[in-house]
Order: structure tokens, then sequence, then C-alpha cells
């Protein structure tokens, strides 16, 4: 067979051949693993959930559902609350802060008094062995306990790093991660805590609708950028 | 030509990194770990058996004008099938890979051997290039995420060796990509020479 | 190598050679030494010691047992990258940290590219920066000077600015930076030979009359800096420290004496000198201002190292008998 020469329609018919046989190619391969990579996602934030409501060794189901999406500040929050036997255990938010890197994304597990329950690193491309320590080091009661956050309550401590003047021992040089962290968790206790989210409010927090007293209280401490 | 031959080529004598010095993006990005060299030499492989295959195949029917445009159109086919199969199948390495998978499209090596390989043999010859190349490719990716990840976190396929506190984390940093490879580079030549 | 070499005549010859402005380095140096073996103890000792020791024992091995050739090792150029090396890590430092260092300063940053002469960046500068990107938590763990507790550490001057002026903290509000007093004398955290401000300058100075080093680069490193930080300082005295501070504190004066002047990394002309100094200086201070890092003179340095042949290209000297375009 000889090589097809050069011309327009040639040409014209090639590309369109090749690019339609691409296309059907893609599509059903779209359709096989549309379902596996959702399900997939789904676990994952599943699994997410329910390390930063019930512990990371707890056992038990847990009824997930996404209730909102907050816009503050160009930021993004999405809470989901996590249900078990029709009782409400806590709320959890989810946000991406510019780290050392970008895409700094933090799981944050409060409860109903917006007591830290857990967080969980979804995402994150910190430096290895500096920054990449975050999903473990704020939790770590047995090494460092002046890092841990679990337990706290950033309307009630101030949870920034030590060198700001805050409660929380930064990671070892790697204070921008850190700082970028603990911002995180701030801006997410300030959006779950004084914005409305039943109704999804989409403007600039509205100061109170307090979910608890001691939300209200304690709704001035400022996130100490 | 032999095949076995075409294999072995590909592995040492013209092995893409550390002699023909093609796809040093992957090569120097994803070589952090030994595990995230070799899923990236794999996924490589793929894609250039799958679009030497096809393009050897298609040779005759397209035009010498459009032949670039054609190439790429098929590469990236295989690639984005590549991601999703990764990203529904193996998400585990899809996610310390995921940047560098759509990558793959204009790695070098895929377009460098349509073009000075596929072109010109049959589909069979051209598959066994494929395997040859993709395996050189992932030996190298292996080797050089073995070595940074060694003397950078103490550890080979997440394997503890020694403590992480005696590496050197400028190992696993960029610096310590070019750093590695040139030695490694280095080394090959004096044992290619010798 | 030695192969004889046959120039016209006349021919003069000096009694410089590597071996006089590698040793005029060392007696340069060995003020700051001593004033950091007086706020470090011997701990500092320990550290130079293993740095010069590693470095000349590593360099020795290279040449005997890879690259197989004549060893030059008593040149003193070894041991000047192991002593300058030294005075780039803090005084704590583990001593296996210390090897690393000498095995990349010598290994990757010297012999790789074929030994003294061949080098394109200042292999102590490499080895340095290498321990600080691969071992941040210990390259900055500075020991106190002369502290009661043993095995204290704390930050530098440098260090101190930078998170205070960070967390918005006026400068004359910011407890525990040093006087201009401590700074001269060394009684400062920071790495071991760049305490002492005196005695730098003393070492400088010897440097400058025994004619190993030319003023060029020294001077227009500092005055780039006084010029620099006086701008800033002028335009808001609470925000950027002043000039003086910056020219005392940090590695400043250790590199634009002892570092930044390596003749392999250096410019070749005057001008050449000028303007790789000015450089050196405007990083500097970009990054300690501006930066993520509290201290930049390693890293403009190195920088400016790297853009040492394009230097040279382009500063060239006059031929003589040239004449000017019209």
């Amino acid at each position: 067979m000889k090589k097809l020469e050069s011309t327009l329609p040639n040409m014209v018919i090639v590309l369109t051949g090749i690019a339609i046989i691409a296309a059907a190619l893609l599509g059903v391969m779209n359709e096989v693993t549309k379902d596996p990579i959702a399900a997939i996602e789904q676990q994952n934030l599943e699994n997410g959930i329910k390390k930063v409501i019930l512990g990371p060794d707890a056992e038990g189901a847990l009824s997930v559902s996404k209730i909102d999406t907050i816009n503050n500040d160009k930021q993004q929050f999405v809470v989901y609350t996590a249900e078990q036997n029709g009782k409400q255990l806590g709320r959890a938010v989810k946000t991406a802060v510019q780290g050392f890197s970008p895409d700094l994304t933090v799981l944050v597990g409060f409860d109903a008094e917006g007591n830290i329950l857990g967080y969980e690193v979804l995402k994150h491309s910190e430096t290895p062995g500096l920054g990449a320590q975050a999903p473990e080091w704020f939790k770590d009661e047995a090494n460092h306990p002046k890092s841990n956050v679990v337990g706290k309550n950033p309307g009630k401590s101030n949870l920034t790093v030590s060198k700001d003047g805050g409660e929380i021992d930064a990671i070892t040089a790697s204070t921008i991660t850190s700082r970028a962290f603990l911002k995180a968790i701030n801006l997410e206790y300030n959006a779950l805590f004084s914005s409305n989210v039943s109704t999804g409010a989409t403007s600039k927090a509205t100061p109170a609708v307090p979910e608890t007293p001691v939300a209200q209280e304690n709704d001035s401490t400022a996130v100490a950028e | 030509m032999n095949k076995f031959k075409i294999i072995l080529n590909g592995l040492v004598k013209e092995n893409p990194t550390f002699v023909l010095l093609l796809g040093m993006c992957p090569t120097l990005g994803t070589t952090t770990s030994a595990v995230n060299g070799l899923g990236m030499g794999l996924a490589t492989t793929f894609v250039l058996i799958c679009s030497n295959v096809v393009l050897s195949a298609i040779k005759r029917i397209v035009p010498d004008m459009v032949r670039i445009p054609s190439f790429i159109v098929v590469i990236a086919t295989f690639v984005t099938v590549l991601q999703m199969l990764m990203q529904a199948y193996l998400p585990s390495l899809y996610a310390s890979l995921g940047l560098f998978i759509p990558l793959i499209v204009v790695n070098c090596i895929v377009l460098g051997r349509a073009e000075a390989f596929a072109v010109k043999n049959t589909p069979l010859d051209s598959m066994f290039d494929g395997i040859g190349m993709g395996l050189g490719f992932t030996f190298a990716l292996t080797l050089l995420g073995a070595c940074r990840e060694l003397l950078g976190s103490g550890n080979i396929f997440g394997i503890d060796l020694w403590s992480s506190e005696y590496g050197a984390l400028a190992f696993v940093l960029a610096p310590g990509a070019f750093i590695v490879l040139g030695y490694l580079i280095a080394i090959v030549n004096k044992i290619r020479k010798a | 190598m030695n192969t004889l070499t046959v120039a016209p005549s006349p021919h003069v010859h000096g009694d410089d050679s590597v071996k006089r402005n590698m040793y005029g380095v060392v007696i340069a140096l060995l003020p700051a030494l001593a004033a950091s073996v007086w706020f470090f103890g011997l701990g500092a000792l320990s550290v130079v010691l293993t740095s010069i020791v590693s470095c000349v024992l590593i360099e020795f091995l290279i040449q005997k047992f890879i690259l197989k050739v004549p060893t030059t090792v008593t040149d003193g150029s070894a041991a000047v990258t192991g002593l300058i090396l030294a005075f780039n890590l803090p005084a704590g430092l583990p001593l296996w940290i210390v090897v690393v260092g000498a095995l990349v300063a010598i290994g990757i940053g010297k012999m790789t590219f074929g030994g003294l002469g061949q080098n394109i960046a200042n292999p102590a500068i490499l080895g340095r920066v290498f321990l600080l990107v691969s071992f941040p938590a210990q390259m900055t763990s500075w020991p106190v000077p002369s502290s009661e507790v043993d095995g204290a550490t704390g930050a530098t001057p440098l260090g101190l600015l930078k998170e205070s002026v960070k967390s918005g903290t006026p400068i004359s509000e910011i407890a525990g930076l040093p006087s201009t007093q401590d700074l001269l004398l060394g009684s400062i955290g920071g790495s071991l030979g760049e305490i002492s401000a005196i005695c730098l300058i003393i070492g400088g100075i010897f440097l400058l009359c025994t004619k190993v080093i030319t003023w060029h680069i020294p001077v227009s490193i500092l005055a780039t800096v006084a010029v620099f930080g006086g701008l800033l300082y002028g335009v808001d005295p609470e925000t950027y420290a002043s000039p003086l501070f910056h020219i005392l504190s940090g590695g400043m004066l250790l590199g634009a004496f002892f570092m930044a002047t390596d003749y392999v990394t250096s410019p070749m002309s005057h001008s050449g000198m000028i303007v790789y100094g000015v450089g050196i200086g405007l990083i500097t201070m970009l990054i300690r201002t501006f930066g993520a890092y509290p201290e930049g003179m390693s890293f403009a340095i190195l920088i400016m190292n790297i853009v040492t042949p394009l230097i040279n290209t382009y500063c060239k000297p006059k031929r003589f008998g040239e004449v000017v375009k019209k």
C-alpha cells in the first residue's frame, strides 16, 4: 500500500477519523470508569469524615451528608454532617488554603460546641520531611503534646503558632505550613460558627447567629493572621 | 531484526534516560521514591507500547503533513485512558502520580520512538521497541527513585533501612534529583566505556 | 599535569602561590576561631577539627583511589574549605552531619568538577546550603553563647528580626535583639564563625594588607548592603533594621571577606568583581528583608558564583591600544 499523499481532503479525512475513533474510545472508557472513580472519591471522603468525627480507630457506620457550601472572601468551605443512629455527632468542614505549596486541603470535625474532634489533611503537596508531617503532627499527643489541636476549641484557645503568640508549637522548621494549617482550622471554625450555615449564606459572615452560647462568647476571637 | 535485540537495545544500549536523555521532566519530577519511579515507568511503558503499535499500524494512512497532530491525538487518547484506569483501580498510585500522568503526552520518549522507530518498522517490532524502551525507562526511574529515597529518607520501597532522621532531605527535593541523575549517568557512561 | 609552559620574556617570578594564599586565609580566620571557641566552648573546636580533617581526608581519598591522580591536599585548599564550612555551621551540630557536609563540599562541590580551579561554586557554601536544606532542624538550632544552661538554643539576631517583623512587632520593641557592641564582640547566637564582627574585620584587613584579596568584592558587597539597608531604614526604621545591623549580623562579614572572594568562583577583572559584589549584596538584602529565610548570604554567593562565567564574558579588561569605537 502506498503512503497517502498530503492533499487537503486526505488530511481532513484522516485527522477527523482519528479524532472520532479517539473520542469514541474515551467515551467508552469514561462510562466504564465513572462509577468506580466516584465510589472511591466518596469512600475517601467518608473515611476522612469518619476519622475526624469518631477518631482514628473507631468502628461503626456513620451516615454522612453534604449540607452546605459556604463562600467567604473567595474561600470555599464545604460542610458535612455526620449522624449515627439518627443522632448528629458533629459536623465536618473542608477547605483548602495556601501552604508552602498550594492546595493544602484540611478536613476538620467539630462538635456542637466547636471543639475539634479530629482532622485529616486530605490533600497536600508540602515538602517531604518538613511540612508533609502536618497530617500527623497536630494530633500526636504522645510525642509533642504542645502541638496537639484535637480537643481544643478555636473559639476558646488561641490556635496559632507559638512564634505568633499562640498556643501551638509549629512543625520544626516548617512555620509556613503550620501557619497555613492553623489558619485553615480557624477559618473553618469561623465559617461554621459565625455564619448561617443552614440557609447557606454566601455573603460575608453575618456576625452572630450562634449555634451555641459558647461560640457566642468567644466569637470575637480573631484569626491571628 | 531480532526481537530480543530490540528489547535489549532500549534497556541498555539506547537507554532513554541514561543514554538518550529523553523525558527528563518525569524523570526528575516523579522519582522522590522507588515506588513512584516504578509507577511512572510502568505507566509510560503502557502508553509507549500502545502508541508504538497503533502508530506503526496506521503509518501508511496518515499523510506526512498531519503526522505530528495525528500522533499526539493517539498518544493523548492512551494517556487519558490510562489516567482513568489508574484513578478507578489504583487510587493510591494515582494520588501520588496524578499530576504527572497527563505529562506523558509530551514525554519526548513516546513521540521520539514513534518518529524514530514506529513509522519505519512493523507493528510487532514496534511493540518490542515499546517494551524495551519502556522497561529501560522504568529501570532508570526506579533506580533513581531508590537512590533518592535511600539517601533522602532512609528507606527503599517504603522499607526502613535506617531512621529517616539520618536522611538528607535535599535528595528528596529537586536539587537531589539533578545530583543523583548526574552521578548515575556518569557511572553508566563509565561502565559503557569500560 | 607537569607539562613545561614556555611564555615570552621578560619573566618575573612572584612569591604568590596557592599555598601562600590558602595559609593566609587560615591565619586571617584564626581570630574569629578564637572568638567562637571563647563563646561556644570546645564544641566549636570539635566541629572545626572534624570538618577540616574530613575535607582533607575525603579529597585525599578521592584523588588517590577514584581519580588516581597525584594528590594535592598539601596546597591547603581542602583545609580552607573545611575551615570555612565549619564557620558556617552551628557549634553544637552532630559531628556526622559535619562529615556529610564535608563529603558534599569536597565530593560534589569540588572533585566532581575536576578539583581546585575547576569548581563552578564555592565548595564550602555548597556544603553548607546542602546541609541547610537537608537537615533544617539541626542546622537552625543555634547554641546560645556562654549561657548557663548547657545545650540551650536560641535564635540568631536575624532570625529574631524576621519573626518579630512578620508578627508585626516594631523593631524598637523586640526583646533580646543584641546591641551593636554584642554584634561586634560576638556574644550572639549564630553560626560558629560568623558571630564576632571585630575578629572578622581584623582577619579581612589582614587579607587586604597581605594582598591575598583585593578590596573590590568586599567593599562592593558592604556598600550595596549599606545603601539598600539605608534606603529601607530611611523609609521605615520600625520595620527595617539599620544598615549597620545588617552589616554586622549574620554571615555578612564572613561572606564578604572570606567566601565571596574565593579566586576560583569570583570574576577575574576588577569591574567584574564590582558587578559580582553588588549582585551578592542585593540578593542578600532581598532575601533578608522579603524572603522566607532570615539570612541569605550563602544563597547570594552561590547564585553569583553561577553567574560568574557570564560576568567574565561581559567584563573583560580593555586590551592595551584598543581603539574606542566612535
